[in-house]
């Protein structure tokens, strides 16, 4: 394990370093996240990106201490904006929440109070971290819905979670989230359930957040189009690490590690042939309940060495920003290009997952 | 892929098969379903209450043999033309006929149609019966139709093994004990236990992560060939429809907007909707993010549609006589589309006058 070394008077808000997250719940510990390093500048957006059991939410909801706490085994470093995040008491746990950081989820109505008009939980917020009237705090929510555009936001004010559309909603929890001006906003899949049509708003009121209050922004994704439009910065996980690490135009137009440059291309784009098959990767996800001694792509990887199996790789530098934890770097290079011309189909030797 | 196991009985009887290869497999006529929310106590007695108009007049055709793609946003009637085709739910209105009979009459019962068109859905948790072993799931339908057990069953351990599930490891397996990909390739060896000519795959592949969908595409891709299926495949995932489509169905508000070939319909959109439904589409490109979203606000309510053409309350294009008359779906050279601009005549400036209405 890498000592900790992190400064908070140094640039970036956020800093996460070597992060680790274990469930201890079940029969056997899960290890969701095993030794991840972030840092997110001032008005910087990253995306983390991977998919489902890759650790990305749970490192997410790590940085607002959001896991049951007696279940959950966190090491490892954050620091945000000043704050030891991990060492927080309780009072200072809840100031932190909101005023510093704040969240955003995949589900609005699930996150909002459903017996509260979403004017009531707005003042409630503001009114819990600074000491102003509630006529006042009221205002401060007209202004928070005018600035996420909700029309005739006056009236919505009054209205139930439940009265709203879901891109209304979606729009709702962002004011909610931004009520106690913080400096860093986390988005956990906050375009998953909208519509195509929607889902393209709030990412361009998100990007214009960030740009025009100076947020920083950690959006949790599956989905790399959603992420390409808000993200300055890429952090791609898999089986609780960031594999890939750079920004946004490197790691799509040059992906190294192979899990990047295979996501890359399993993608069903405009530009395929009818007909020609999609390139994907055998096997599923890897158990975190017991993950593997070496790299845990190793097994569904096209480049896999002996090696591979045997050591957990540490990060290889491409270029000063461009980070990569992989042994087979060298074979990765222009690797997007190549099979962009080819039939993709060499990555797919078996179908059984 | 070749296996060693014989996979004959599976599949499309070509006896079964009437007209010509250019007679639609489906034929879906002014299908209508709307919903009744609850009533107060006088509604009930003077008939009044507000319904769902749910799908509201769907007209279209599926062709035997291809991969007929349809999208749009939620509310707009996709999912419920899913259920209303298989009889799930009743249709308040309308006609289905498959294989050149109505369905329901009696040269066609709704038993001996529902074998032929099958359903996946979205989860493949909850529509496996988690008290069920794999293989007695998947040889269940089949038995209902007067297949005997052994029978079904071998025909269940071949599937398996022909959607890329080993039978000696998995057959004897229950739905938690499966991955979601897994689980997902069960519900598509289910639904081909019964030998079906039509596949309706609803959201099938939405719920999967990236890798394993790319996987689950391709085996949908080979069993069609294999068995000369055709599919409805209904997405929110605008990229895996145009890969995976011949046609495509573009709804909006319980009405059909546009319909046509996939690449002609996704380079050359003709309903405004339609436009900015693919404009939508994240670009991929970070030196050419959107700059602007294409449209303001949600989908209305399909509660109180608005009137005349459903879409324009959000249309760039909309006209006075848009509010007024409801578009028909014109039909020209394989593509056709519900906009007043499309239809000459129509009172439109930006119509064509009505030369070629012969």
């Amino acid at each position: 394990m890498s000592e900790s070394h992190s400064n908070p008077t140094a640039s970036p808000i956020v800093s996460v370093r070597d992060l680790r997250v274990t469930f201890t719940g079940g029969k056997k510990p899960v290890e969701a996240v095993n030794g991840v390093d972030l840092s997110v500048a001032r008005g910087e957006s990253v995306a983390l990106i991977g998919e489902s059991g890759s650790g990305k939410s749970v490192t997410l909801r790590s940085l607002l201490r959001l896991h049951p706490e007696r279940r959950t085994r966190i090491d490892g470093r954050i620091d945000i904006a000043g704050h030891d995040v991990l060492a927080l008491g309780s009072k200072a746990l809840a100031d932190y929440r909101g005023k510093v950081a704040s969240m955003i989820f995949q589900e609005p109505l699930l996150a909002l109070d459903p017996v509260y008009t979403v004017g009531a939980q707005i003042v409630e917020s503001i009114r819990r971290h600074e000491a102003i009237s509630k006529e006042d705090a009221r205002k401060r929510a007209l202004e928070l819905f005018e600035r996420v555009r909700i029309p005739s936001p006056e009236r919505r004010l009054d209205a139930y979670p439940h009265e709203m559309s879901g891109g209304m909603r979606q729009r709702a929890m962002i004011a909610l989230a931004l009520a106690c001006k913080p400096q860093v906003l986390l988005a956990d899949e906050p375009t998953t359930a909208l519509d195509a049509t929607v889902q393209i708003q709030i990412l361009l009121l998100l990007r214009e957040l960030q740009r025009e209050l100076g947020l920083a922004i950690l959006f949790v994704t599956h989905d790399m189009g959603a992420a390409v439009e808000v993200a300055d910065r890429f952090a791609v996980m898999y089986g609780g690490r960031i594999v890939e690490e750079g920004p946004t135009r490197e790691v799509i137009r040059n992906p190294r590690h192979p899990y990047t440059l295979a996501l890359m291309q399993a993608r069903a784009d405009g530009a395929m042939t009818k007909g020609a098959r999609l390139a994907s990767i055998p096997g599923s996800p890897p158990d975190l309940a017991n993950l593997p001694v070496g790299c845990a792509f190793a097994e569904r990887c096209a480049y896999a060495q002996p090696a591979c199996l045997q050591t957990r790789p540490e990060a290889v530098a491409i270029s000063p920003s461009h980070q990569v934890r992989c042994l087979r770097t060298d074979a990765t290079v222009g690797a997007m290009d190549r099979n962009h011309d080819t039939a993709p189909d060499t990555l797919s030797p078996a179908l059984a997952d | 892929m070749s296996i060693g196991i014989s996979v004959e009985h599976i599949g499309a009887d070509p006896h079964g098969d009437r007209g010509g290869p250019a007679q639609p497999l489906l034929t879906v006529k002014k299908l209508v379903k709307h919903f009744d929310l609850k009533k107060s106590f006088l509604e009930t007695l003077n008939g009044g209450g507000k319904v769902v108009r749910a799908v509201d007049g769907v007209d279209f055709k599926v062709l035997k043999g291809e991969t007929l793609g349809v999208v749009g946003e939620s509310g707009c009637g996709k999912s419920t033309t899913a259920r209303l085709l298989m009889h799930l739910i009743e249709p308040s209105a309308g006609e289905i006929v498959f294989n050149g009979e109505t369905v329901g009459s009696p040269a066609l019962p709704l038993r001996e149609y529902r074998r032929q068109v099958q359903m996946v859905f979205q989860d493949s948790y909850s529509s496996l019966n988690p008290r069920l072993t794999i293989q007695d799931s998947i040889a269940f339908g089949p038995q209902v139709h007067g297949v005997p057990k052994r029978e079904a069953l071998t025909r269940a351990r071949d599937l398996l093994a022909r959607v890329g599930l080993e039978p000696s490891r998995f057959a004897e397996r229950y739905p938690h004990e499966l991955s979601g990909g897994q689980r997902q390739r069960v519900n598509i060896a289910r639904a081909l236990a019964s030998e079906p000519r039509l596949v309706i795959l609803d959201e099938a592949v939405s719920a999967l992560d990236k890798s394993v969908e790319a996987q689950v595409l391709n085996l949908l891709m080979d069993l069609k060939d294999e068995f000369g299926l055709t599919y409805i495949f209904i997405s929110h995932d605008l990229h895996v429809v145009r890969y995976i489509s011949d046609r495509v169905m573009v709804m909006y508000l319980g009405k059909v907007a546009e319909t046509g070939p996939a690449e002609a319909l996704f380079e050359r959109p003709l309903h405004p909707y339609t436009r900015a439904l693919l404009s939508s589409m994240p670009s991929m490109d970070p030196d050419h993010r959107t700059e602007e979203a294409p449209l303001a606000g949600d989908p209305p309510n399909p509660i109180d549609p608005p009137p005349g053409c459903r879409f324009h309350t959000r249309c760039p294009h909309a006209e006075a006589v848009c509010a007024q008359q409801v578009p028909s779906l014109e039909s020209e050279n394989g593509r056709e589309a519900a906009c007043l601009i499309h239809e000459p005549g129509s009172g439109h400036s930006d119509a064509r006058a009505a030369i070629y209405a012969a």
